[in-house]
């Protein structure tokens, strides 16, 4: 809006409002933009895979790992369009079966960093003095190693395996969480209505659910729908390093570890399960940047 | 000014303290028994129990955490299992690969980021602005170690264009380590043919590595300079007769590089956790490798060293930022 | 009346938004002689601030599009320049002063540097010769000394966020005075700043008139501030012209019933037992702007005439004119 004259914007700000036009503006935005079109779709279509997984799949028999050996690294074709792994197994139905293990991994992992950081973040922020300092220099600590050696020397101590991996990786991510709520949090302190509120003998408790929650919802929306998509990332690149999932389980990062001992003849082993990482991934980012043009009017750009 | 910059250095010092607690307290929760790991599967209850002594394992937690530290300030970190050699004298000779890997994959990031941002901001919402735009999301988006093996498939496998991994031919002679960085050293050495195959071997990995770095420094820089060409002090600039060229380059992406410089600190860091990723597709014999195989192991006293080694980096990249940001903000420069 | 130096002609002006378009400009008729003093007044929001960056082409374009007219500086009109041309204009011919001067000074480069890109980006633009920094710093000098700011060796090498308010405006008037202009377009350049501080840019604004020979354009919501420095004095409502009349004669009889209104609504500190009236009802909408005079939801004497037919400006009596169907010349106010 800053193209805008003040006057102007005023004058828009002041027609802002009323929930049929919100709607409007919502369906508005995702439908002008293609690219949050496509993150919709993408994660819609990873969600799908997810749910209905088991029962589409080409070859349900290879979602354990049968040993097949006749029909080992075959190419693609109309019988099985991603081709073969190393023992037989059909990859289209390793990737499908793989997709639930990374969504539930994916959300799991962020869930749990929001559960713990939110909280902490809103608590530090409210709170101010030396409980706030505490918080955030512990938080801090955590955000001075960068995020994936963090997790690695987190696995080394706990042990590889996709448990421990997605342990590291909660461990890993709340910190993001607190720093995001406690801006929030912090922001609106200051702001007059929290003033006005706390003046009129409102409660810290009610302070916390009626005014900073829902000012913090919409960031916080955004940040987990993108994390999400960087946790499937981080799960696929554990897996991928040897520290997260164990072969045989249909997981993404790992298959593309047992493939990469195949390339270059056998490149489809290591091409699709890696594709299907990237437009989960993609589709995340993608839908988190849409909703954050929905959901935070200020970063519109018209 | 003096007082900003004892305020960062002593800030950085404090986290380098909180991030030696951190590697203590990780070491700490690790279920396997780093004296049974080091006396090897065939030992005896009682060797343990020696190797627990000498290590100081049996002394309680604090004083042990003195040990620790008092260890460290004598760079003494352990010693690797597999390796047989110091940790400290192997962090020696891999870091500088890593460093020299990651320096040129934020030069790409930076020469290519900056100015796209510059034209994309240019032409908003014009065709070149949505072409880089996909660039910029996607480049977040792709693994890197999967897009490692795509190249190699595509410039190594199938055109021959590059050497697939490692850092030089292992039928070239290994030069003395100058810098330990191999482009300047070879260059200093004035070895013009070892410096054209270092760069052949370093540029697949430097290229995944920057991906994702100079996809976001594009998207940030361009929308700063969006949001900069349309600042009061543009219209102003524009108003007194002030060159379009000198408001680009200079009043606007002055504004612009603001927020592009907290992001390129953000970014070192995510680029020293990605070469975990990209060493390991390459062969790149840096401490991403490293800690990687030596994790694999149950080694666990390298994947400290480095974890302690890239948390530095990362401090001390954080405060060249924030000393750059006093240079390039006057009004930081006098509070 | 000699030629005049800007004449401005039918300029429509709308910007695009995503709620629809907004006809910020209505239909705007105004011509400048040289030397003259040319006040503009309104509400926030009625279009002065766009009318005068549209002057330099200085909306930015797209949102804002030009919808008809022509602005003719010195005969040429500026709408049609290519681009080196009001490059040309810029600074050299018609230069600006604004509002806030905090926000219109660039943070983080020293006024030197600001002062001297102008003073070398005006040269290049007029393609000759561009003078060397040292060359431009000892004119930016003369210029600050010449706004009245002491010590202007020491101010060139200052970052903005080191002086005042009043010094900032200061500077920015120095430089739009680099390229010598023969307009000043002052958007307005008070609002920002402390009642005292006010009164002193205003001299310093009247007495480089008065030196320099300048014509000037001053933008102001606060008819005080207008009538001080104006000869003539244009009153702006919802993106129209309703009124234009010499300063004197608009305050004492005004003619239009906005002006009217915005007359009666400052308190007048000889009689404070009349207790300054408001104008009942709020600024209309600009993308849905009332039909035919744009003031009649808010006029009291408004007719059906004036719910269907635009009223265009018409001279009432000599150098008067309004646009107002009910306005004649015997009107007076209250």
């Amino acid at each position: 809006m800053t193209d805008v004259p003040a006057s102007v914007a005023a004058e828009v700000a002041q027609r802002r409002g009323g929930a049929a036009r919100r709607w409007r503006l919502a369906a508005w935005l995702i439908g002008r933009s293609f690219a949050s079109m496509l993150g919709l779709v993408l994660v819609a279509g990873i969600v799908g895979l997810a749910l209905l997984g088991p029962w589409i799949v080409p070859y349900p028999e290879h979602v354990i790992g049968q040993v097949n050996l006749g029909d080992k690294l075959k190419p693609p074709s109309m019988a099985n369009w991603f081709g073969t792994d190393e023992v037989g197994n059909d990859i289209l139905t390793r990737i499908i079966v793989g997709a639930r293990l990374s969504l539930l991994v994916g959300v799991g992992i962020t869930f749990a960093a929001a559960a713990i950081g939110v909280p902490l973040g809103i608590l530090a922020g409210t709170a101010g003095g030396r409980l706030r300092e505490t918080i955030m220099r512990f938080t801090d600590l955590f955000l001075s190693v960068p995020g994936l050696v963090l997790a690695i020397a987190l696995v080394a101590a706990l042990g590889p395996g996709i448990g421990n991996a997605m342990i590291a990786l909660i461990l890993v991510w709340w910190p993001g969480y607190v720093r995001l709520s406690e801006s929030k949090a912090l922001a609106i302190r200051e702001e007059p209505y929290i003033e006005a509120a706390r003046v009129s003998g409102a409660s810290r408790f009610r302070i916390l659910w009626r005014h900073v929650l829902p000012n913090a919802i919409s960031p916080l929306i955004v940040k987990m729908s993108m994390d999400i998509g960087q946790a499937i990332l981080a799960v696929a690149s554990l897996g991928f390093i040897g520290l997260g999932a164990k072969p045989p389980t249909p997981e993404w990062g790992a298959m593309i570890s047992i493939a990469r001992g195949y390339l270059p003849d056998y490149w489809w082993y290591a091409v699709f399960p890696g594709l299907f990482i990237y437009l989960s991934v993609l589709g995340f980012n993608l839908l988190g940047d849409g909703l954050r043009d929905i959901l935070d009017p200020r970063s519109h750009r018209t | 000014m003096l007082t900003y910059i004892l305020r960062r250095i002593g800030l950085a010092g404090l986290m380098l303290f909180g991030l030696v607690c951190l590697t203590f307290v990780i070491a700490n929760i690790a279920p396997s028994d780093p004296a049974a790991l080091a006396a090897g599967p065939d030992a005896g209850r009682s060797q343990i129990e020696n190797l627990r002594r000498e290590y100081g394992l049996d002394r309680p937690l604090h004083e042990q955490f003195v040990r620790y530290v008092t260890d460290l300030v004598q760079l003494e970190f352990g010693r690797s299992v597999a390796t047989g050699r110091a940790v400290g004298t192997d962090l020696a000779r891999y870091f500088p690969a890593t460093l020299e890997l990651c320096l040129v994959a934020m030069a790409i990031g930076l020469l290519f980021g900056v100015p796209l941002g510059i034209v994309s901001a240019l032409h908003k919402d014009g065709p070149i602005d949505h072409v880089t735009r996909i660039f910029a999301v996607s480049g977040v988006a792709l693994p890197p170690f999967w897009f490692g093996l795509l190249l190699q498939l595509a410039f190594a496998a199938w055109l021959g264009w590059l050497p697939t991994s490692g850092r030089l031919s292992v039928f070239t002679e290994p030069m003395e380590p100058i810098t330990g960085l191999l482009l300047v050293d070879s260059l200093l050495a004035g070895n013009g043919s070892l410096f054209l195959e270092a760069a052949s071997y370093i540029a697949l990995p430097a290229l995944v590595l920057s991906f994702p770095c100079l996809a976001q420094i594009l998207r940030v820089n361009r929308s700063e300079m969006v949001e900069a060409l349309r600042a009061d002090y543009i219209v102003a600039a524009r108003a007194h007769g002030v060159r379009q060229r000198r408001i680009v380059v200079v009043h606007a992406l002055k504004n612009a590089m603001l927020p592009t410089l907290a992001i390129i600190g953000l970014r070192w860091g995510w680029m020293m956790s990605s070469t975990v990723l990209v060493e390991t597709v390459f062969d790149w014999p840096g401490t991403g490798l490293y800690a990687v195989s030596s994790a694999i192991a149950g080694d666990f006293k390298p994947v400290m060293g480095v974890t302690l080694i890239v948390g530095l980096n990362f401090m001390i990249a954080n405060l060249i930022v924030d000393l750059l940001y006093g240079v390039l903000d006057p009004r930081l420069r006098s509070a | 009346m000699t030629a005049p130096l800007l004449e401005i002609r039918d300029y429509r002006l709308a910007f695009d938004t995503f709620d629809g378009t907004l006809h910020v400009l209505d239909g705007i008729d105004m011509a400048v002689a040289p030397g003259e003093t040319l006040g503009i007044v309104g509400e926030t929001g009625c279009g002065k601030s766009v009318l005068a960056r549209s002057i330099l082409r200085l909306n930015p374009m797209p949102p804002a599009r030009v919808v008809s007219g022509e602005i003719r500086f010195r005969g040429a009109d500026v709408l049609a320049l290519p681009p080196a041309d009001i490059r040309r204009l810029r600074g050299a011919a018609v230069a600006m002063v604004f509002q806030d001067p905090a926000t219109y000074l660039n943070p983080l480069l020293t006024v030197a540097t600001q002062m001297e890109d102008a003073i070398r980006g005006q040269d290049a633009a007029k393609g000759g010769p561009v003078r060397r920094r040292a060359a431009a710093r000892d004119v930016a000098a003369e210029l600050l000394a010449a706004v009245g700011l002491p010590e202007p060796r020491r101010l060139l090498a200052s970052y903005p966020h080191q002086l005042s308010g009043g010094m900032r405006q200061r500077v920015l008037i120095a430089m739009a005075l680099v390229g010598d202009p023969s307009l000043l377009v002052a958007d307005e350049p008070t609002t920002a700043l402390d009642v005292t501080v006010q009164a002193q840019v205003l001299a310093l604004i009247a007495s480089l008139v008065r030196e320099r020979g300048l014509t000037l354009i001053l933008i102001s919501h606060d008819l005080g501030v207008v009538s001080a420095s104006c000869a003539r004095v244009a009153v702006m409502y919802a993106g129209t012209v309703v009124e234009e009349a010499p300063t004197g004669p608009l305050l004492e009889r005004p003619l239009h019933p906005y002006s009217q209104g915005l007359i009666a609504a400052v308190p007048d500190l000889d009689r404070p037992e009349v207790r300054p009236k408001g104008i009942p009802g709020s600024i209309p909408s600009l993308l849905d702007p009332p039909s035919g005079c744009r003031f009649h939801p808010r006029c009291e004497r408004a007719t059906e005439r004036c719910m269907v037919e635009k009223p265009l400006l018409r001279e009432l009596l000599p150098g008067r004119r309004v646009a107002c169907h009910h306005a004649t010349a015997g009107d007076s106010p209250q």
